[in-house]
């Protein structure tokens, strides 16, 4: 099969998404002349035209709001925020407006919107471009989370994300822009909402998702040179969280260990936490072990990313503890 | 040639050549560490802008409060934080005047009035207002001077300080570092009023353009707008016209403007109309000229000698600062 990088696989989605449906439209900074700011939509003003390839001021809450209301009225918009960290400039329309829309209007209006760009850290960029709202947007009902591991997954889900009624957040990384991977030629969706067994295995469930699948899939090929078999299991949407294929896969590893980028605080993982004990407490033969971000900002110091972000060893010690190792 | 008579003396233009050449040095120095991966993540330059500082840092007192964006180096020199802090924190050490956790984007220092780069557009511009509130509360004297791009005027919360800071007379001036550019978006394709002083005009904030490629101008309208503010007449706004010779940060090839175009303004280099400036009036020799160049190379080659001596902060050190509380309960698990 062909590789492309993760960057080429959501322009595909972008691309034959925008040549289906007239009605879906790109907008946000740098997306058009400069051809996004890492490269995603690149070539899409020459095909598509500044009418539906549309460079915005810096204006999130502008331009977010602008959006949800091109929604509500019949198109479908995809909103790049250059990054998430800038996107809580423009989160009032996305949690007032468009995740409430359909249900504050009795089931009149919707808003088939995408809001999408780069989460998490990406190295030293300091305590205000290092944030991680996986588990804020996930918090809200009306929203969909979709955060893709690779460029199979990035196309796949993308396409289901700009055909999807609800609004929609869609969070991916700079750090993976860059990542190759195989992705077909032809034509494919992946449902949201169902999470994806990426290795099978039987004495420990690795729970993770986005980039952080790279440290799952890390310690899970490590442990095997321990001969520990993890099963490793993406989420690849945090709202809807696919709770089924992790209760199943904890009945039969009965450990589990959950590695999110994000402050440990009401996240993704203390949720999967909460439901495992509470849906398969019986099946548990260790207390869920969990590998977050720090508790902290991130500082620009080199020292302090290193510490700050799950890591392999962190991932194996959460494991090893989790099985009394 | 004939040279204009000048209203300022040669201490005042040594002091600007002086201060921009410090500017102009480090920003090149810092380009180069940059290059070596000394020098990490985001890196935003000055080098062009350098008369606007000056032009400032001449016009107010030293008890005024700067705020600015992440294109703050400079910002922070002009302050009077010391290279050696500076340099120390653009490599993230423990040394640096934000003790390595805030990186080129976030320098800062109490002591000498300077409330930091920000990272969010537009972010800081309330902030500088509330700054000024603080003063007008107690009923000191204090200014403060509140710097943001072209791009980040066309953020909302630029309005909605620029009405509270009307209505409530607060002595702020608000500065816009007008080079053409927010990355790679020029001014003309995000607005209809390029004006962008103009914007001022719609809340009867006193507003004008000033050309700041030229560090006589932007002292003139800081002066007179810094008189108004202390006199307690409320906010001002500048349009400072300037360029970035360079890309938005490190890692922009500004392939969205001509070589043409950069070429245009550095026939304008506001740090080459003061040298000239000082050798055509004889203020100083081209031995004086000579000796305040290498004195600035070695203070920055000292800057970076003590950035490289330096540690990085300690692990532990990551917890440190987040609450006021040396106990505060983190969840580690
Ligand atoms: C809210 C927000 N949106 C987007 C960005 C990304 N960004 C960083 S700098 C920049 C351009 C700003 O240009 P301008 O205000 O003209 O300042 P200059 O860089 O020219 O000094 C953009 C879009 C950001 N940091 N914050
Ligand atoms: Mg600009």
């Amino acid at each position: 099969m062909r590789t492309i990088q993760f960057r080429e696989a959501l322009r595909e989605a972008l691309n034959e998404e925008m040549r289906r449906d007239d009605r879906v439209f790109l907008l946000g900074e740098e997306v058009a002349e400069y051809n996004g700011a890492y490269k995603v939509s690149q070539g899409m003003l020459d095909e598509f035209g500044p009418k539906r390839v549309i460079d915005t001021p810096i204006a999130e809450l502008g331009f977010a709001g602008i959006a949800v209301g091109a929604a509500m009225n019949g198109l479908r918009p995809i909103v790049e925020f250059m990054t998430f960290n800038f996107s809580l400039v423009g989160i009032d329309p996305i949690i007032n407006s468009a995740a409430k829309m359909l249900s504050m209007s009795g089931g009149q209006f919707g808003c088939p919107i995408v809001f999408r760009g780069p989460t998490g850290s990406a190295g030293q960029l300091g305590a205000q471009h290092s944030q991680a709202f996986e588990n804020w947007y996930a918090n809200t009902p009306g929203l969909k989370v979709v955060v893709p591991s690779d460029p199979y997954e990035a196309k796949g889900l993308l396409k289901s994300a700009i055909r999807d009624d609800n609004p929609v957040i869609f969070m991916e990384s700079e750090q993976m822009y860059g990542d190759k991977g195989e992705v077909p030629e032809e034509e494919y969706l992946l449902p949201i909402g169902v999470a994806h067994v990426k290795k099978v295995g039987t004495d420990v469930t690795i729970v993770s998702f986005g980039k952080m699948m790279k440290i799952a899939m890390g310690a899970a090929a490590q442990l095997e040179k321990d001969n520990i078999n993890a099963e490793v299991i993406d989420l690849r949407s945090v709202r809807p969280i696919d709770y089924n294929t992790i209760i199943e896969s904890v009945k039969k590893t009965n450990r589990l260990v959950i590695v999110e980028e994000a402050w440990p605080l009401a996240s993704i993982s203390s949720e999967i936490a909460y439901m495992i004990q509470n849906q398969a407490f019986d099946y548990l033969d260790a207390p869920v072990k969990r590998v977050n971000t720090l508790d902290v900002p991130l500082g620009y110091a080199p020292t302090f990313v290193e510490a700050f972000l799950p890591s392999i060893k962190r991932t194996i010690d959460a494991v090893k503890s989790a099985m009394y190792i | 040639m004939v040279v204009k008579e000048s209203k300022y003396k040669k201490e005042q233009y040594t002091e600007w050549f002086n201060a921009m050449l410090m500017m102009r040095r480090f920003e090149e120095k810092s380009a180069q560490l940059y290059g070596q991966q000394k020098i990490k993540g985001f890196c935003h330059l000055y080098i062009g802008q350098e008369a606007v500082v000056a032009g400032t840092m001449s016009a107010i007192e030293k008890d005024d409060r700067i705020i600015t964006a992440y294109r703050d180096h400079a910002h922070a020199l002009g302050c009077g934080i010391t290279a050696k802090a500076v340099m120390a924190e653009l490599y993230g050490k423990s040394t640096g005047c934000s003790k390595g956790k805030g990186g080129s984007m976030h320098l800062f220092s109490k002591e000498h009035n300077f409330f930091g780069g920000h990272g969010i557009v537009g972010g800081q511009i309330p902030l500088g207002a509330g700054m000024a509130l603080a003063d007008q509360y107690r009923g000191g004297k204090q200014i403060t001077v509140c710097y943001m791009g072209d791009g980040a005027v066309r953020q909302g919360s630029l309005h909605e300080a620029f009405n509270m800071a009307m209505l409530w007379k607060l002595p702020v001036i608000f500065v816009c570092e007008n080079n053409g550019y927010a990355m790679g978006t020029s001014v003309e394709r995000t607005t209809n009023m390029l004006d962008i002083y103009k914007i001022g005009l719609a809340y009867d904030m006193p507003s004008k353009e000033v050309d700041g490629m030229t560090v006589e101008t932007v002292h003139e309208a800081m002066s007179e707008a810094a008189k108004h503010c202390r006199d307690g007449s409320g906010p001002v706004f500048l349009e400072i016209k300037t360029y970035r010779y360079r890309g938005h940060s490190m890692s922009d090839p500004a392939k969205y403007r001509s070589k043409e175009e950069v070429d245009e303004y550095k026939l304008q280099d506001p740090l080459e109309k003061v040298r000239n400036i000082l050798v055509s009036k004889k203020h100083l020799s081209e031995k004086d000229i000579e000796d305040i160049e290498t004195r600035i190379e070695n203070e920055i080659n000292e800057s970076v000698e003590f950035a490289e001596n330096s540690s990085y902060p300690d692990q532990s050190e990551i917890y440190s600062d987040v609450y006021v509380e040396n106990d505060y309960p983190f969840i580690t698990q």
